[in-house]
């Protein structure tokens, strides 16, 4: 653990989250790269995740806004694939309109702001640098739902405790793939080791670039981002924001030891102040 | 049935307003304009997810969670006013405020355990010691000060062990701070935008709050005679709880409008009168009229209430637009890019 001293461990880049976390002979991290380029709307990915993690209906709603009748992640959604109408041609072509589709999930953050706000120790990190709720600890506080910068997590009503994604934990313990990456049909969601992945992807974004493609760009791919990267990054053909993605999301723990600070003047302050008062205003008579 | 026909030279005979909405959120479209609404500057352009939230809005219940952070002020204040009453010979002051932290205390937990999705497994708040999570070292801090709350006023009112109790009394006092300003960093410590870039001015708020409402527990249940320095804290408490607000929705920018606008808005336009009626009511008239004492220290409660809600809801608010998370988070990005680049 000396290995720990001295170093910032609320924001930055984190090459080894595992180790840090306390295992020392950690597998190589796991995690997502989806490439939405080729991702078909299919939703196989949401249909699969939901099988084999037993969870819940979320709603059958029929929204009117486009083919995304999901919405949105949630407690029972760990999968959730986008749906997006352009007034943009695809292509060569002079005129007409595009779809992007693409299948969004936990980015199981380098520096994971619900992790680090779970009060009871129910959020843990994996020794495949995951992050998973351990929903018989959990006690519902919700504190890591607005704490999660992505709009992931969050509280299952009837239930009163949080669920999200575990990319799998109980199937990549066995060497088998996440539910979603096997049922994609397109290898729109490709599962594997964190740095091979990376370096497919950006390998993928010089072919799209090379192909005229000059929209393509990866989202969460940056081990020097806000949140130290991402186990499961994207290559999009839009801004963030299209897709319901943050621009710029930023653990909000980074900035904890200045918040203590600010709260250890104001507190300060009142020690100070009241002393100060009862000083001025003195002692009142004789009996005590 | 489809009017429309789909010819050589196009779609005709479209029914209007069936168009697919492309791309662009329509988060913008629906909103009606209030009359006599100018807006003084333009609406942020930005592009969302058909105007859905980025965030998941926190699953807190005001009556629970803002009600708390009013009681946890309340009582934390409490505490370090009423030692200071107590050690300087007034001791009704000191007994009226070690009661209401009690209470308020007991109220808070209470409010805290119902708000928790498994009530009945409150006990894995103790269950590790974790500096990361403002709620851990909350929970902790509680399970420090609440006792020693709880003995301060058991002891006070029933006479018992008068030197446990000025222990316990001196006890809360040191902790009571503690109490009064963790719940800042709580709310701060998260991705709602309207708390968490609040979060240098945040406990100011809270200390300022906190001190008004305990004045006004004193002011309501102590003898004129003993109140003199309660009046002078509601005055400092009040004006530092309003400056730091100022403060902060100026530094805020775009993110003060959930402050300015809907619920949020009228609460913390209620509380900043409240405030100020109550404090200067209490400070001018509180040492001659019971009454008027009585009045303002009810004021400067119902003032401390309305904050805490008010900033409640802002940061509800802020949580379930898309604009603020994506506007300033937008701009940032668009400012690194530009350095990059070198403005090119």
């Amino acid at each position: 653990m000396s290995g720990l001293v001295g170093r910032n461990l609320l924001a930055g880049a984190e090459p080894d989250v595992a180790k840090d976390a306390g295992y020392p002979d950690a597998p190589p991290r796991m995690g997502f790269f989806t490439d939405t380029s080729v991702c078909i709307g299919c939703k196989a990915c949401e249909v699969a995740c939901k099988e084999w993690n037993s969870v819940p209906e979320d709603g059958l709603e029929f929204t009117g806004m486009s083919y995304d009748n999901t919405q949105g992640l949630g407690a029972d959604t760990w999968r959730h694939v986008a749906f997006i109408e352009q007034d943009k041609p695809v292509g060569n072509a002079d005129s007409g309109v595009r779809w992007l589709m693409a299948s969004d999930v936990c980015k199981h953050c380098t520096h994971a702001a619900c992790l680090d706000v779970c009060p009871t120790g129910s959020l843990f990190r994996t020794e495949f640098g995951t992050v998973v709720v351990q929903e018989d600890i959990c006690n519902g506080c919700g504190y890591c739902v607005p704490a999660c910068p992505y709009g992931v997590i969050d509280q299952r009503k009837e239930d009163g405790r949080v669920w999200k994604c575990t990319l799998c934990y109980d199937r990549i313990g066995d060497g088998l793939e996440p539910a979603c990456a096997k049922a994609c049909p397109t290898d729109s969601i490709q599962f594997g080791p964190l740095d091979e992945l990376r370096e497919r992807a950006a390998a993928r974004v010089d072919q799209l670039h090379g192909m005229g493609v000059e929209d393509a760009r990866l989202y969460g791919h940056d081990p020097e981002d806000g949140v130290g990267g991402d186990g499961a990054f994207f290559l999009l053909l839009d801004e963030p924001e299209v897709y319901g993605l943050p621009p710029d999301p930023v653990v909000t723990t980074r900035d904890l030891p200045s918040m203590w600070r600010h709260a250890g003047v104001a507190a300060a302050a009142l020690v100070a102040g009241a002393a100060a008062l009862f000083t001025v205003h003195g002692r009142l008579g004789g009996r005590r | 049935m489809s009017t429309s026909d789909v010819t050589k030279d196009g779609v005709t005979g479209q029914r209007e307003g069936r168009d697919a909405l492309i791309g662009q959120g329509t988060g913008r479209g629906g909103r009606r304009k209030r009359r006599g609404e100018q807006a003084m500057v333009p609406e942020a352009e930005f592009t969302s997810y058909y105007g859905k939230p980025v965030l998941n809005a926190p699953v807190w219940a005001a009556a629970d969670v803002a009600a708390y952070l009013f009681l946890g002020g309340l009582a934390g204040a409490g505490s370090v006013l009423a030692a200071g009453a107590e050690l300087t010979g007034r001791p009704a002051a000191a007994r009226a405020l070690k009661i209401s932290s009690l209470v308020a205390i007991a109220g808070s937990a209470a409010a805290l355990i119902h708000d928790l999705g498994r009530p009945a497994r409150f006990v894995n708040m103790l269950r590790v010691m974790k500096p990361t999570s403002p709620m851990s070292v909350g929970s902790w801090v509680l399970a420090a000060y609440g006792p020693a709350a709880g003995a301060a006023a058991v002891l006070d009112v029933t006479g018992l062990f008068k030197p446990l109790g000025r222990a316990a009394t001196v006890g809360a006092a040191a902790l009571g701070p503690v109490v009064a300003t963790y719940t800042a960093v709580l709310i701060a410590d998260t991705a709602v935008p309207a708390w968490h870039e609040g979060y240098r001015e945040m406990p100011l708020v809270f200390v300022g709050s906190g001190t008004a409402a305990a004045s006004g527990v004193a002011l309501l249940a102590a003898p004129a005679a003993e109140t003199a320095p309660m009046r002078s804290a509601a005055v400092l408490g009040a004006g530092l709880d309003l400056a730091a607000a100022r403060l902060m929705e100026r530094r805020l920018g775009m993110l003060a409008e959930p402050y300015r606008q809907g619920k949020a808005g009228k609460l913390m336009r209620a509380a900043e009168i409240l405030s100020v009626a109550g404090a200067a009511g209490g400070a001018l008239l509180g040492g001659r009229s019971r009454i008027a004492a009585a009045l303002g220290g009810a004021a400067l409660l119902a003032g401390s209430a309305c904050t805490r809600f008010g900033i409640f809801h802002a940061g509800m608010r802020s949580a379930q637009d898309p604009k603020y998370t994506v506007v300033p988070q937008r701009e940032r990005a668009n400012a690194r890019d530009t350095a990059k680049t070198g403005g090119a």
